[in-house]
């Protein structure tokens, strides 16, 4: 066995050395060499312009006479006869370590900030492997946002995936940062960091997170992986991997508590159909691969808790929906990999409210294991649910009114059209800078639920109504 | 690892991600499992070409490279049969996931295998024939006991009958020690507990028997208007966050199978997890005893290799399949067969045929088909009776019904659970669509449930449906001039329709009375919202008016019934019936005659 890990090892040593000069053609992110020794599947290959600027890159087809390869940093200005290929004889692996917290990297896990490479405790595949699924944990730890549209009725849980789905000119990064501010378990203690990815976004974007972060002061805990809208597309498809393997690094083998935050998710998505359409692949819908969902799922599942491992990933992906459009392959099927949704709603941003969670789209899987007696308060499941199927009809109500007018509805519809106001004028509603316990939300939950007659609440026992709530009348103007 | 048949059949030309292609082959079979390269990773040959083999792999291939071996096992892609299999959890190739932790660690590395079951432990085996006896296919040569509620049949195998020449005594074994010894017509025939069965290939069974019996899921929506029939087939297509896998693991925790085989193809890795954390946990209510003790895992989650997902669901049908030949009723799960629908896609892709609609392979059609047709309600070889029920899950991208997966999926199954994404959001799960699903099946159980709980069960149904029905057009009324302006009469008819939604059709899965219902009670509660509507509407045309009956208090104990009356408790219906009924003969006391 020993000896031969040992002829391996020399194997690739000699085969890394070899250097092929040419390539057979270029075609968009890809190249193609010819006739080399037997390279593996996904190993690393670094190209070499006629410059001698060396770029990196990973091989996606393999055979005896031809390799394709994904040239992470761009083709441009590359020549056919004046470049070489050196293949590395392994995939692209990131070293990683507690010190990449407080540090700028770039795509594929370089310094940024012009500091040296931080010294890696251990290097791994940025492919990551697949956790069993029996050495999971279930995670039900209940984060406190803060965010009462969240905390109340889409609660975050530790170890879980929550992507933000939005759209342009949305304020998901404002609600991103806000989350990354103030999230916090109620018990408090543990050592946590947030490891950010962006991923072909602008300047400004990767800005306002630097500050959000530096002006709560948890810069140095920190790490930042930047692939701006500037830098070759195809780099993007690496970013998360990378973060995704540092912050593996940090939750299962050093016990942190990490928070993962990685946008846009839609850019990633689109390198993705880039590089299959180079390859000339049989698109499934609006050209993506057939794979997208495999795909995106190898990167959502690195989340969770591993049992017997003090440490978490909650993964918090941004998308901006294509055109608003929830159907669109890129959220419908991320929608079916992570565990619940955090819709923003375009025309509740224009009434004014922040942050614009919409509240029937949105959801949280993983809400009901993480809420009730003994981790918020026992009456929290049956007061989310009501609001819920009170909110529904709101819908309803406004539809009607539309057509035979605010002055001819019912008394009780009347009261619904009150409801709706006030939830999301008052509970929806807050400032950017607004923590709100637990406690504070739910009391506004029923304070809502007050506008409402009691023999249309039915979702709630009648015991919750006797404990807490109390009839009221709509304040003017509210 | 089986050695038998074990050669050299070819090397790997190309690698395309779980698409290998191997030069040099002459006598690899179609089918055959090899194992590829230096890592030796499992794979199976799906097609031939001159000297050229295209090899699907199970397991991720980075680092494969050309010119590494590749090894012929001389069998097709089976699964281990025998005591072991219930209460295990297997990725989609019947790699126990425990062993592999246990050896590898908390990631799945390559290469990695362990036997599906362990040859290790030793059962207790006792025989129920006795030597001379005359053995055929399927015949029960002894039991044993697996857990403490499956009794594990061995089964003289598909191809074997004679005479039994040698009966192992009541003892311990191991599932590879001989058991039995049958003289056939082509010699001795060792029996073991443990036998192979190629995935593929459905196991031999008697004829087909009429799907009469509803597979009680203790849901009253399945079980009141879309039941669902022993042997039946069933697709619940849902866009995501509608409930497909709440739907799914309430149905798989309480419905009266004897076994249950979850397959989680392509899903979760957390969902998987709440299975194997909650189900030891949670009681039978017909057994008293754990629901692991019933259930048979398969996960093959999303991020997991893409073309072992594709093995899964057979995989899954196999083992049910098995148990169903011991006279068992057996369900399975397949969440999401649109997981599945797409590794056919994307393998078919890598392999460069033309494809069909979005991108599907053209032979969809005929693999949902020949898996869906592996249910059924059998006699089996031996003479018993047995079923497979297949409960499917469907994800149209979109939440689009119109996509190639549903719709094929559709032609082959008798039941459709259409999950509505209007009552996921308000919240009302299970979010089974009471106007776009349907059931095949409801007219042949149907004198089950008149013998069950009383032949005005079969009124009592229609005429609920026929108000559903009724509601859908008045509420298109309602939403252009408002309710206001219809009719008292017509009014309760949307309020009877709200309160059957909240009081019967909605149910809490984490409620410890709410998540099971009897037949008995679910016929108890409809006829409870029925009684409202028939005394109800009479006293409307008395002149009580729809106001006054909503707001009578005997309105919220119909909506409560549902948690707060205990199973069997049939003497809480009589109560909360006289009540409602005293109530109305106040109202209308009110009105004089």
């Amino acid at each position: 066995m020993a000896a031969d890990a040992r002829a391996e090892a020399l194997r690739r040593e000699l085969a890394a050395g070899r250097e092929y000069l040419g390539l057979e053609r270029i075609d968009g992110p890809l190249v193609f060499i010819k006739r080399t020794h037997p390279v593996g599947y996904r190993e690393l290959v670094e190209i070499v312009d006629a410059e001698g600027r060396g770029r990196l890159g990973m091989v996606l087809d393999t055979s005896e006479d031809m390799v394709v390869a994904q040239v992470f940093e761009g083709t441009q200005a590359l020549t056919l006869p004046g470049s070489k290929a050196r293949f590395r004889g392994e995939p692209l692996t990131v070293g990683a370590t507690r010190r990449m917290l407080g540090r700028t990297f770039d795509g594929l896990g370089r310094p940024r900030d012009g500091g040296p490479a931080p010294l890696a405790d251990s290097r791994s595949d940025v492919n990551g492997r697949p956790v069993n699924p029996v050495a999971r944990e279930y995670p039900r730890d209940f984060i406190q946002t803060g965010i009462s549209a969240i905390d109340g009725m889409n609660t975050l849980i530790r170890g879980q995936k929550l992507p933000i789905f939005s759209g342009n000119g949305l304020p998901h990064n404002e609600l991103a940062a806000q989350i990354a501010r103030q999230a916090r378990l109620r018990d408090g203690g543990s050592e946590f960091a947030v490891v950010f990815a962006a991923m072909g976004v602008k300047h400004d974007v990767a800005r306002f997170f630097e500050r959000s972060f530096e002006e709560s002061g948890v810069l140095d805990k920190v790490a930042l992986f930047l692939s701006l809208a500037d830098d070759p597309s195809i780099e993007r498809i690496v970013t998360p991997r990378v973060a995704l393997t540092v912050a593996e690094h940090l939750a299962f083998d050093l016990g942190m508590h990490v928070l993962v935050v990685m946008t846009d998710m839609a850019n990633y998505c689109e390198a993705l159909r880039e590089i299959s359409t180079a390859r000339g692949e049989i698109p499934s819908r609006k050209g993506f691969p057939g794979y997208l969902y495999s795909d995106l799922a190898e990167l959502y599942e690195r989340s969770g808790m591993i049992r017997g491992r003090p440490g978490s990933i909650t993964q918090l992906p941004i998308l901006t929906m294509p055109n608003d459009d929830i159907s669109h392959p890129i959220p419908d099927l991320t929608g079916y990999i992570t565990e619940g949704q955090i819709v923003l709603d375009r025309s509740m941003y224009g009434r004014g409210v922040y942050p614009p969670v919409a509240g029937l789209p949105s959801l949280s899987r993983l809400m009901k294991d993480g809420i009730g007696e003994g981790m918020t308060r026992e009456d929290h499941p049956r007061l989310a649910a009501q609001l819920f199927a009170s909110y529904s009809k709101v819908k309803d109500v406004r539809d009607l009114a539309a057509v035979i007018g605010e002055d001819e509805l019912a008394p009780l519809d009347r009261r619904y059209l009150e409801f709706g106001e006030f939830f999301e004028k008052r509970f929806v509603t807050q400032a950017r800078d607004e923590d709100r316990d637990i406690e504070r939300t739910l009391e506004l939950g029923w304070e809502a639920l007050g506008l409402l007659p009691a023999d249309e609440l039915r979702r709630v026992t009648e015991d919750d109504i006797a404990a807490h709530w109390v009839e009221r009348e709509a304040e003017e103007g509210a | 690892m089986e050695v038998r048949g074990a050669r050299a059949i070819g090397r790997v030309r190309r690698v395309n991600g779980p698409v290998v292609e191997a030069a040099g082959v002459d006598d690899a079979r179609m089918l055959e499992l090899v194992r590829v390269g230096e890592a030796a990773l499992v794979g199976e040959v799906i097609k031939l070409s001159g000297d050229r083999a295209i090899i699907q792999v199970y397991e991720d291939t980075t680092g494969v490279r050309p010119g590494e071996p590749v090894v012929g096992t001389g069998m097709p892609l089976s699964v281990e049969l025998g005591p072991g299999l219930v209460g295990t959890i297997y990725d989609g190739i019947q790699r126990p996931l425990e062993a592999l932790r246990a050896t590898g660690g908390d990631f799945i590395g390559r290469g990695m295998s362990a036997p599906a079951l362990d040859r290790g432990k030793r059962w207790h085996f006792t025989p129920s024939l006795a030597v001379g006896a005359d053995v055929a296919p399927g015949d029960i040569l002894g039991t044993v006991p697996e857990t403490a509620r499956v009794e594990h049949r061995v089964l003289a195998p598909p191809d074997v009958s004679g005479r039994l020449s040698w009966m192992a005594a009541e003892g311990e074994y191991g599932v590879e020690d001989a058991v039995a010894v049958v003289e056939t017509a082509s010699g001795e025939r060792r029996v073991a507990m443990m036998q192979r069965w190629p995935i593929r290939t459905p196991r031999p069974a008697g004829r087909r028997l009429p799907a009469t019996v509803p597979l009680v899921t203790g849901q009253r929506v399945v079980d009141t208007l879309f039941p669902l029939a022993r042997g039946g087939t069933v697709a619940i297509p849902g866009g995501f966050g509608t409930g497909k896998t709440m739907t799914q693991h309430a149905v798989a925790k309480w419905c009266d199978a004897d076994l249950i085989v979850y397959v989680g193809c392509g899903e979760r890795g957390n969902e998987m997890t709440d299975v194997l954390t909650e189900f030891p946990k949670l009681v039978d209510p017909r057994t008293g005893r754990s629901l692991m003790e019933r259930t048979i895992l398969i996960a093959n989650t999303s991020n997991m290799p893409v073309s072992a997902r594709e093995a899964s669901v057979y995989t899954g049908a196999a083992l049910a399949e098995y148990y169903r030949d011991m006279g068992y009723h057996v369900a399975v799960m397949a969440d999401s067969t649109s997981r599945w629908a797409e590794a056919l896609r994307e393998l078919s892709g890598r392999m460069e045929e033309m494809p069909a609609e979005q991108g599907f392979p053209a032979y969809l059609a005929t693999r949902i088909a020949s898996f869906y047709e592996r249910a059924g309600s059998m006699e089996t070889l031996g003479g018993g009776e047995g079923s497979v029920s297949i409960i499917g899950a469907v994800s149209p991208p979109g939440g689009d019904f119109s996509e190639p997966v549903t719709q094929h999926t559709r032609r082959f199954v008798r039941a459709f659970w259409a999950l509505d994404r209007q009552l996921a959001n308000a919240r009302h799960y299970p979010s089974i669509s009471w106007l776009d699903s349907y059931s095949e099946y409801a007219d042949e159980v149907r004198p089950w449930w008149e013998e069950r709980v009383g032949p005005e069960w079969t009124a009592d149904r229609a005429e609920m449906v026929g108000l559903l029905r009724k509601e859908v057009r008045l509420l298109q009324v309602a939403k252009l001039v408002g309710s206001d302006a219809l009719p008292d009469s017509q009014r309760f008819v949307i309020e009877v329709c709200s309160l059957f939604k909240d009081a019967f059709l909605r149910q809490d899965a984490f409620d410890e009375v709410d998540r099971y219902t009897s037949p008995e009670k679910q016929a108890r509660m409809l006829a409870l919202v029925l009684l409202y509507w028939r005394r109800g509407s009479l006293a409307i045309k008395k002149g009580a008016t729809f106001v006054e009956l909503r707001r009578l208090k005997a309105v919220r104990d119909i909506v409560s019934a549902r948690y707060a009356i205990a199973e069997g408790d049939s003497k809480a219906f009589d109560r909360v019936a006289a009540r409602l009924e005293r109530a109305i003969d106040d109202l209308e006391g009110d009105y004089g005659r």
